[in-house]
């Protein structure tokens, strides 16, 4: 038995099945063609035309040449981008395997540096920036709208995050807490007449209290079991808000819910109101421009608090939770207090972000809190990139206001004819781009996370380290 | 024969079984304080389940694990809560596959580690988030105990690192580290030479040595080295097949018959004669 030198079998060839063979990717091509024209014969070839009541088919066979010759010229081109692909993972860079893996800050974490004054700045400024952009307070209602609708759902993946993100509990039912906190300002505030203010917090713990009440039961969950049960959890509460009747006033909701107040000076044009005590003319987009500032104090609060937390014991027992439970119970952690904490105050966060809605819409109905509210603010905390602030807070910016800038994009009529209506591709698009970004960045925008604490140099941790969590 | 007269962990009668499986069966042992204690035997004698009935991770179905503090006052492990083990009993453990947090940094693992004393100086956390109370000195301390540990382990120039980017061995100290800032009476270890060269394997036992003389801790661990079980062990348990089948200091315990008969197999007369010979 002579083993064959291991060292001279690498130097002959160098790895010939990657390279790009032609004749196989045209045959395949032709396949695949074929199959196109196949299934273009009952789907394409024939089209109804109707003219009275006649009723005839019209032959479209250029068309199907087309899409055959299209779809041809396609599986060619992906064999030859996989061949290539394939050829360069084939041959390993001379970095690999040599020396241990550096976790390098990325581009993302260079920029951050500039990227997060330079965000919140735009936000403080973003109402100015509008009015001199539109020319007036009237006609930037829309933008300013708009910028409250992306603030309410960044507070809302900030809020999240704590439990998905750092945490690592995948919890569906996020809307719930959102609900909660939306009926209880319009509870508290129809019923008892208590302000805005008060009902802030009270809405707050409300909420937290219900954050905690749905943690009991699923301590022991883990994964897929988990997600089953918060998301029920989501669908009880909104099946209770409907089915409760004498409470919510069920389907119907609950309106004329009291608008907000400047610290008490009502955004009214008579007399005592806050245009007329600052001396200024009544503008009904007073109360917008402070609805705009209101969300974005809550979220930068929501903020401040997380960050704040990752750095306090909790914080950090909620990130050893996602990294390994058992063996934070080996070192005297309460993984039961620590999952209820996480549960409670991310709940918290979604409570104020609900009587912030309230307050905002002045009705709210159990239509609002269905379960694609859930699926949006936990894509939006799972595109971000779980536990990055500023990478969830990116999300929410592309996820919501992507669609709205969509449906301004007038000048592809110029390009796919007057027909053409950008709105009704919004979901398609939506969805590529989420297949897109999953492909790219399958663990977020910014996967990154930054550590906590550090003894000398910040170094940010390399996304494939860090777990996910068990569910 | 220290673990007689003072002994520090008393394991009486302890059964623990899965259905109709029998893991352990009525094994009684001591654990003296200051001793290096191993527990060995073939594999599948209950030497983990032992562990994790240790460190409540089991409950076991019969017996009692006492555990006798400094000040003579004695803790039922069994009764206590899972959590309660590393924080009230001060039984601190590492885990046979190692179980790191491998996206947090080697720092942070350590502060993790002293969870509960910082959780008290932030004033469960509502003090903390205000950043009122002692949280900020007590936070350095603990780094400083932090650091201590890295350096003893040699692993302080990565501090900064995640640890799941570190070579193994280093990870089998780091959990030692991580386990010690829990501030242990008694130190666990689930099989810590597992996989590293005889380079590494002393330095392990000089570790482990200065563990128990710089700081009073108590060592029970469970291993195949026997380099490692020979060389550093005042005191060995063996298992097999969950019944304790000698007890004593390791050279009593290396000419023993049933040791060599269950490490090594013997034919069937030959566990006869040896039967006869101890009298079973």
């Amino acid at each position: 038995m002579n083993a064959p030198p291991i060292t001279t079998a690498s130097a002959e060839s160098p790895a010939l099945p990657n390279r790009f063979d032609l004749t196989a990717a045209i045959k395949d091509g032709l396949k695949t063609a074929l199959i196109m024209l196949g299934l273009s014969i009952p789907i394409l070839a024939y089209k109804t035309d109707q003219s009275g009541g006649d009723l005839w088919l019209s032959p479209r066979w250029g068309l199907v040449a087309i899409l055959c010759a299209l779809v041809f010229g396609l599986r060619i081109l992906l064999h030859a981008f996989m061949a290539t692909k394939a050829a360069r993972e084939a041959t390993p860079s001379p970095h690999q395997a040599t020396e241990f893996v550096h976790a390098e800050p990325n581009a993302f974490q260079k920029t951050s540096r500039f990227a997060i004054p330079f965000f919140l700045g735009v936000a403080l400024a973003f109402p100015v920036i509008i009015y001199f952009i539109q020319g007036g307070l009237n006609e930037s209602r829309y933008w300013v709208d708009l910028g409250i609708l992306i603030l309410t759902y960044v507070m809302l993946g900030w809020g999240l995050n704590i439990v998905v993100g750092l945490a690592g509990l995948l919890d569906l039912g996020y809307v719930a807490f959102y609900a909660v906190g939306a009926y209880s300002y319009a509870l508290l505030s129809t019923t008892f007449g208590l302000s805005f203010w008060i009902c802030l917090p009270l809405a707050g713990i409300l909420a937290g209290f219900w954050g905690m009440i749905l943690g009991f039961p699923v301590l022991r969950l883990r994964g897929d079991y988990l997600a089953i049960v918060t998301l029920a959890f989501g669908e009880i509460i909104r099946l209770v808000l409907i089915n409760w009747t004498d409470l919510t006033n069920g389907g119907a909701g609950i309106s004329s819910i009291p608008r907000a107040t400047f610290f008490g000076l009502p955004f009214t044009s008579g007399e005592g109101g806050f245009a007329q005590t600052f001396g200024l003319e009544f503008n009904g987009m007073h109360r917008i421009i402070f609805l705009y500032y209101l969300i974005l104090a809550l979220a930068l609060l929501t903020n401040f608090v997380t960050m704040r937390l990752r750095k306090l014991p909790v914080g950090r027992a909620w990130e050893a939770l996602r990294e390994d439970e058992i063996a934070c119970r080996s070192l005297g952690i309460n993984t039961t207090n620590v999952k209820l904490t996480a549960f409670a105050i991310g709940a918290m966060f979604g409570g104020f972000a609900g009587s912030f809605f309230a307050v905002r819409q002045g009705f709210v109905s159990p239509e609002s809190f269905n379960f694609l509210e859930s699926a949006i603010i936990l894509a939006i905390v799972v595109l971000g990139g779980m536990g990055s602030q500023i990478g969830v807070a990116i999300a929410a910016i592309v996820l919501v206001g992507g669609p709205e800038i969509l449906r301004n994009l007038t000048f592809l009529q110029a390009v796919f004819g007057s027909g053409f209506d950008p709105n009704e591709y919004r979901l398609l698009l939506f969805g590529a781009g989420m297949v897109a970004m999953m492909v790219w960045r399958p663990r977020g925008l910014i996967s990154e996370r930054s550590p906590t604490v550090i003894l000398k140099e910040r170094k940010a941790i390399s996304g494939s380290l860090v777990k996910e969590g068990h569910g | 024969m220290r673990w007689i007269q003072d002994p520090l962990l008393d394991v009486q009668h302890l059964t623990m079984r899965f259905g109709g499986l029998v893991a352990i069966n009525d094994l009684s042992f001591k654990v003296g304080r200051g001793d290096i204690t191993a527990l060995i035997g073939p594999n599948g004698a209950g030497k983990t389940t032992v562990f994790n009935c240790i460190t409540g991770f089991y409950k076991p179905t019969e017996g009692l694990i006492a555990m006798r503090k400094p000040d003579g006052s004695n803790l039922l492990l069994e009764r206590l809560p899972g959590n309660s083990i590393n924080w009230k009993a001060k039984v601190a453990r590492t885990f046979q596959n190692i179980r790191l947090f491998s996206g947090m940094t080697l720092l942070e693992n350590l502060l993790v580690a002293q969870h509960n004393p910082l959780m008290l100086s932030s004033g469960y956390t509502f003090l903390g988030i205000l950043g009122l109370g002692g949280y900020r000195t007590a936070e350095k301390e603990a780094i400083e105990k932090a650091k201590f540990w890295l350096e003893k382990t040699r692993l302080i120039d990565r501090a900064d690192d995640p640890a799941g980017d570190l070579p193994y061995g280093d990870q089998r100290r780091l959990e030692i580290a991580r386990a010690m800032c829990t501030d242990p009476l008694l130190l666990c270890l689930d099989e810590p030479a597992a996989g590293l060269n005889p380079r590494e394997s002393l330095e392990l036992n000089n570790l482990l040595l200065s563990i128990r003389k710089d700081h009073g801790t108590s060592l029970l661990l469970i291993e195949h080295d026997m380099s490692v079980v020979m060389e550093i062990s005042d005191h060995v348990v063996v298992l097999d097949y969950g019944t304790k089948i000698a007890d004593g200091t390791p050279s009593e315990v290396k000419s023993d018959p049933r040791v060599i008969a269950a490490y090594l197999g013997v034919d069937d007369e030959e566990v006869e004669q040896v039967e006869a010979e101890i009298g079973v």
